[in-house]
């Protein structure tokens, strides 16, 4: 009469917490040397053509122009092109109007009425001219600046082209007053004052009811100041694609503004008015289209240009190479990442393990945010160290051959950095569930590449009508590459806007709330299918 | 003396050709057989179709002119439809490497550069239909809706039609460029085996190219980057107006993407001929 003793393991029995979960998933990812090193490519590919794109382009001095673009040629600094000016907080800026000014000393304002502004009709559009219409943003008014350096702080009330009347300062502020266009028959009347730091402005349409319109504070104002009337007009900025090659028109234009009215209070030591161009080496008209006369208290002024800020782009003004095209080759780093989070679920059904898996933790949602968490977390890493490599090796490439880089303040650099890596993480994780939805490597990548690389690749050049990538960037998942815009877009300057030249239909977080929408509907499916399939 | 060596060759002869014809027959049940064939085919067609027809919608020409190339404009669609065609190619032959299938195939059918013939002649055969259907709707689409947005005599473009030369050129290559493609792909994926890491290498080299000669400012850069592409070259053959400022002839960009076909195929077969599978 022996007993036979069931045999039990001496083994401790084992916690099945999420912790065990990850601990495992994590176990599984890095011990398959393909996945690492597919990881380690992704960083490789981004940051390498990113070092690749500032060595080449970087424009030789001799072969610029582009076809079909007029207007100024854009070389880097060292190649003796244009030194960008810059305005009070550091933005670039474009300074350049017609100024007929006097010093005032101290406190005090200056009144003016302003009864037309005509355009000079010396733009083309495709070839041809614009017409004597003024264009929306040509401006007409009266301006208190520090002094007549590029860039100085000032403020303005001015009457535009198409846009009413403004209030504008430090070239990124802008406020609107009375709408609609300046005629004989409906003037308007237009003042600054003056107050130590502050400018006040206001509007009236008679000089004597008077609207106030904005009041602005322009820190370190000195005693003396220049104030007097001014006039510009910016480029006349149009976009085409053709022959699979987009191509901006920035043809100058000039406007002339009629003034009478004019009354001062305050100190102006100066007897006389002296009129000058800004930035005379800026002027893109010939010198003569510019200018102004005085008869009996009426002055006619011309000019041409714009106070505002650059805007980046190979189609703009601004300096066309931006950090942005530094991470050009996200989308490469995208494809291995999402290469390797497919496979990190489907090799599990090729092998079998899937089996060993869920026996082992039989609550099948928990193995998948494990696997996400997993996966997310490894494509985060990678995509920082590719997006932060990519960016300060190319900026440093940049800036050490004198290539004018638009310059980026510093919560947007880190915005696009950490935004590119949250992009390749969040977009592997979808990748992770469509592979779960799917269960075929192949197939995963398809969709992910059809939905995320191809609309973010068919934006890069600009031969797509800029409709179909505009609708692209909103729908897909690869509304996310927002996050990469490099520059904010200013509606009171009319630009191409285009994503070719890094402006996104979305807003950087809003992109990037769009992926996140289809993560989170696509996981709540792979779940669900996990739950109620056969494995 | 010669007559019986004479006779030998020609059974020899006989022998492979019906090798060749059994061979083709077996891929071909196997492609056929297989649901993801017909759908990813379908696929191909409704994206070419769907991006071409969303292009023709984007697109503008204003009275008195504009600069366009209205056949390329309305063959916009094979950018992306190129991208299917890349993962029909890849997984025939990956797939069986996913299934344990080839272990088979090579056991029925030794002759391995044959297997791989018989499934470069039938992919190539499929992504022809496909691609032909794809195209040629596409430049239907184009002929009914660009005169719509301006596209029409006055302004110097009319209706796409294939009597034309040059449409007829971009028509017949668009079909061609995505049967190399679908060529290519195979190389790579017999070369690699693995289908996700197959397609994302073929997609990353189809695809920057383009991208990186967008923001290359150097001019002598941008034309041997978009040289040498087989995207960026391949899709010359698309252009029919300013052909002189292209930096290859279309046919000689067409003959590009063969070279890398080519090229990926010869080692895809010398890696499929001399390794374990």
């Amino acid at each position: 009469m022996t007993t036979v003793t069931p045999y039990r393991s001496t083994a401790h029995e084992a916690r099945d917490g999420f912790g065990q979960l990850l601990h495992a998933e994590w176990t599984k990812f890095r011990t398959v040397r393909g996945w690492v090193a597919g990881m380690i490519v992704a960083a490789l590919v981004t940051a390498g053509l990113g070092v690749f794109v500032a060595r080449a382009a970087i424009p030789t001095c001799s072969s610029q122009t582009s076809s079909g673009q007029q207007g100024p040629v854009q070389h880097g600094a060292a190649c003796g092109g244009p030194i960008y000016a810059r305005g009070p907080g550091g933005v670039l800026v474009q300074d350049e109007f017609y100024f007929v000014r006097q010093p005032l000393a101290g406190n005090g304002s200056i009144t003016v009425r302003v009864t037309s502004l005509t355009g000079l009709g010396r733009g083309t559009d495709n070839g041809r001219p614009v017409g004597a219409i003024a264009v929306p943003w040509s401006k007409a008014g009266i301006i208190v600046k520090d002094g007549t350096s590029l860039g100085s702080a000032y403020a303005a009330m001015m009457v535009t082209g198409g846009n009413g009347v403004r209030m504008q300062w430090n070239y990124t502020g802008d406020t609107s007053g009375l709408s609609g266009a300046v005629s004989a028959a409906s003037p308007r009347w237009l003042r600054l004052t003056r107050d130590g730091d502050t400018i006040t402005g206001y509007d009236s349409a008679d000089g004597t009811h008077w609207t106030h319109v904005g009041t602005v504070a322009l820190a370190g104002l000195p005693p003396t100041v220049q104030a007097g009337l001014f006039v510009t007009s910016p480029q006349h900025s149009t976009y085409s694609s053709s022959l699979g090659v987009g191509n901006g028109f920035n043809s100058p234009t000039a406007s002339t503004a009629v003034f009478d009215h004019v009354s001062r209070t305050g100190t102006w030591p100066a007897r006389t008015w002296t009129g000058d161009d800004v930035d005379p080496e800026d002027l893109q008209v010939a010198p003569g289209s510019v200018g102004y006369h005085q008869v009996a208290g009426r002055f006619t002024v011309a000019g041409s240009g714009d106070i505002a800020p650059l805007i980046a782009g190979p189609l703009n003004h601004g300096p066309n190479i931006t950090v942005r095209d530094f991470l050009l080759g996200t989308f490469a780093g995208l494809i291995a990442v999402a290469v390797v989070a497919a496979m990190f679920m489907t090799a599990e059904y090729r092998r079998g393990l899937i089996r060993t898996t869920l026996a082992a933790s039989p609550n099948r949602g928990r193995v998948l945010a494990a696997k996400a968490i997993v996966i997310g977390s490894a494509a985060f890493v990678t995509g920082l160290a590719a997006a932060a490599g990519a960016v300060l090796i190319a900026t440093h490439i940049a800036d050490s051959a004198g290539a004018d880089v638009f310059p980026e303040p510093w919560p947007t650099e880190l915005r696009i950095i950490a935004g590119t890596a949250a992009l390749i993480a969040v977009a592997a994780v979808l990748t992770l569930a469509i592979a779960t939805m799917v269960r075929r490597s192949a197939t995963a990548i398809l969709i992910m590449i059809v939905i995320i690389v191809i609309p973010d690749v068919l934006s890069a050049p600009p031969g797509i009508p800029a409709g179909v990538t505009d609708w692209l960037l909103r729908v897909t998942p690869a509304a996310a590459f927002a996050l990469q815009q490099p520059a904010p877009q200013y509606y009171q300057v009319l630009a191409n806007y285009i994503p070719s030249s890094g402006f996104y239909p979305l807003a950087p977080w809003t992109g990037f709330a769009v992926l996140c929408a289809w993560t989170a509907v696509a996981l709540a499916a792979a779940a669900y299918l996990l739950r109620r399939r056969d494995a | 003396m010669t007559q019986p060596a004479a006779g030998l060759s020609r059974a020899r002869y006989r022998g492979r050709a019906r090798y060749g014809r059994e061979t083709l027959r077996a891929e071909w049940t196997k492609l056929r057989t297989v649901a993801s064939t017909g759908w990813l085919l379908l696929g191909t067609v409704a994206l070419t179709v769907a991006v071409s027809v969303a292009a023709d919608a984007a697109a503008t020409c204003p009275s008195g002119g504009c600069q366009a190339d209205p056949a390329r404009l309305s063959l916009t669609g094979v950018q992306a439809g190129q991208a299917i065609v890349a993962v029909i190619a890849v997984l025939a032959i990956s797939g069986e490497y996913s299934t344990g299938m080839i272990r088979i195939t090579l056991t029925a059918m030794p002759r391995r550069l044959t297997v791989l013939a018989a499934k470069a002649a039938l992919v190539a055969v499929l992504v022809l239909a496909a691609g032909a259907v794809a195209v040629l709707a596409s430049v239907l689409a184009g002929r009914l809706m660009l005169p719509g947005h301006g596209f029409i005599a006055a302004n110097g473009y009319p209706p796409l039609s294939l009597g034309d030369g040059p449409v007829l050129r971009a028509v017949t290559g668009s079909v061609l460029y995505l049967v190399l493609i679908a060529l290519l792909s195979l190389g790579v994926a017999t070369a690699v085996r693995e289908p996700a890491v197959a397609i994302g290498l073929v997609l990353g080299l189809l695809y920057v190219f383009p991208v990186v000669t967008s923001v290359v400012g150097n001019q002598h850069w941008q034309r041997h980057l978009e040289q040498i592409g087989p995207m960026t070259a391949g899709l010359y053959i698309q252009a029919t107006a300013g052909l002189r400022s292209l930096p290859l002839t279309p046919w000689q960009g067409l003959g590009v993407l063969a070279l890398w076909a080519a090229g990926a195929l010869v080692i895809g077969a010398l890696v499929f001929r001399f390794r374990d599978a």
